[in-house]
């Protein structure tokens, strides 16, 4: 029931998007548009069938600064968002600049990276792990301070302390938030990549796409671009994936409203 | 002989502000809760019935006046109590037993020894068999229960409820209203029981309280002589009907 309900409601978008394939695919035949301009479907398809292990290597290298990065943004971003709600004057302090530092453009804060770190991989995982954080830092603030004034009062009569509090009762709390700032930080970090990459590396998707646009092979360039989709839509899921998991009492509710 | 007092509460008033509104809420409302005694506080809703339990269990600064438990002042001093608010507030993401267990691990017991003393409780409370259920796979009475039996497992031989059936269904909450007369009797702690419903303050006290509307003060204070252990037949005796009538005059007085 719920399987065929979540098909039917992706049906539309399915559709929609098979349209403007076949569509595409007629426009470029019959306008004999030169594929460096914009290639046919079906010849963005044989480039992906060509390059694939070529593209499975950069990938590789890609979602090795994904990962890292996204697992140092979390692991900054808890460290912060409990430190702000313990010390209220922390949390004064940082949050304004926190909000301030996300008006910084990432172009302008990748090329610092690449002069203070290198070509490598650090300078990838560093702008993966700046792009992941904000989301992740205020929803996690949000959550630990939107815990229901009642249950804390409950637990200030048990004698409970501060950590006891914020483990049994805050974070638990918090984790829907967490979750839905990690879906947005998870599909942040693939750009944020690229785009490190872009700016200096030796392997990668987004050396992979450079190389592609360099030398006018159009088609390479959207094959990536599949690839670059899969990849973000690989880690969302998976986001979702791992909520689910993590968060058995949230499931009854979810299905509730599905059924 | 002067009666041991476990809860006392001399003329504590108490204003909520909200940014500029200032709304008081409390009026030098005394009350006081002997030794195993079962004590009821009624009143119209919005008259600060939970602001007493509040100040009461320290968790709240009133503007004026005191709270002794023990003859001690505890104003504004959180206490260890059996505090039970209005809504059940067990944590959705912790089982039964988790929820249960809590007052002991904040009381440094190890875990295993309190999931082990839970699980000891849980046929008092009609729970057994529960223990790894999620609040949200139990009835409204069995989280009551829950709560319930986590209030008393906290290590205080003094109860708060704030209106704990208030939201269960008529029949559910006459059963509650067992349980809890059946639990009290066995664990012998003193209660302050806030309500707003008439007959149940009456079927559980020893004494009810009834507090005037917003800003709340005392209005009358009620000794209810009725036998123990209390038996739903009577809730029909004419002694029951003539402090329900006394309790509904007390509470149509306007102030």
């Amino acid at each position: 029931m719920k399987k065929w309900a979540s098909i039917k409601s992706n049906l539309p978008a399915a559709v929609f998007l098979g349209l403007i394939v076949i569509l595409w695919e007629l426009i470029s035949r019959a306008a004999a548009v030169p594929a460096y301009i914009l290639p046919a479907p079906t010849e963005i398809a044989v480039a992906l069938g060509d390059n694939f292990l070529l593209l499975i290597a950069h990938t590789r290298v890609t979602l090795a600064a994904v990962l890292s990065g996204l697992a140092l943004a979390v692991l900054t971003a808890c460290i912060l968002a409990v430190a702000m709600d313990r010390w209220k004057p922390l949390k004064q302090a940082l949050y304004p600049v926190l909000v301030i530092s996300q008006s910084i453009p990432i172009f302008a804060l990748a090329p610092l990276m690449l002069i203070w770190f290198g070509v490598g991989l650090l300078p990838k995982i560093l702008i993966v792990t700046l792009v992941c954080f904000f989301p992740l830092a205020v929803n996690l603030v949000e959550g630990l301070s939107q815990v229901d004034p009642e249950a804390i009062d409950l637990m200030q009569t048990m004698k409970a302390n501060r950590w006891m509090i914020m483990i049994s009762v805050q974070l638990p709390f918090a984790m829907p938030f967490f979750f839905s700032g990690l879906k947005i930080a998870a599909t942040y970090s693939v750009l944020g990549a690229i785009i490190g990459e872009w700016l200096g590396a030796r392997a990668g998707l987004g050396i992979y796409m450079l190389r592609a646009m360099n030398s006018f092979r159009t088609s390479h360039l959207f094959a990536s671009v599949i690839v670059v989709i899969l990849l973000s839509l690989a880690l969302f899921k998976l986001v979702e994936l791992a909520g689910w998991a993590s968060m058995p009492w949230q499931r009854q509710s979810k299905d509730q409203m599905e059924g | 002989m002067i009666p041991i007092e476990k809860l006392q509460l001399k003329e504590v008033s108490s204003t909520y502000s909200s940014g500029e509104e200032k709304l008081p809420v409390l009026d030098r409302v005394s009350l006081s809760v002997g030794a195993g005694e079962f004590v009821s506080v009624i009143g119209p809703s919005g008259s600060g019935k939970s602001t007493i339990l509040k100040i009461a269990a320290g968790l709240l600064n009133p503007d004026r006046g005191k709270v002794f438990i023990d003859s001690s002042d505890i104003t504004g001093n959180p206490q260890l109590v059996g505090y039970m608010p209005q809504q059940d507030l067990l944590f959705p993401w912790k089982t039964l037993k988790q929820n249960a267990a809590l007052p002991l691990l904040a009381a440094k017991t190890k875990k295993k020894e309190a999931y082990a003393r839970v699980e000891e409780m849980l046929p008092v409370f009609g729970l057994e068999g529960f223990a790894d259920y999620y609040p949200y796979q139990l009835s409204g009475g069995m989280r009551q229960r829950t709560a319930l039996m986590r209030t008393m497992l906290i290590d205080s031989d003094l109860m708060l409820l704030d209106e704990p059936f208030g939201a269960l269904d008529a029949l559910t909450r006459e059963n509650m209203q067992d349980w809890l007369l059946r639990i009290w009797e066995r664990f012998k702690r003193s209660a302050l029981f806030v309500t707003h419903s008439i007959d149940e303050a009456i079927y559980l006290s020893d004494r009810v309280c009834v507090i005037s509307e917003r800003p709340g003060k005392n209005v009358l204070e009620q000794v209810i002589e009725l036998p123990r252990p209390r038996k739903k037949e009577l809730l029909t005796t004419e002694k029951f009907t003539s402090y329900k009538q006394m309790l509904i005059d007390a509470l149509s007085v306007k102030s």
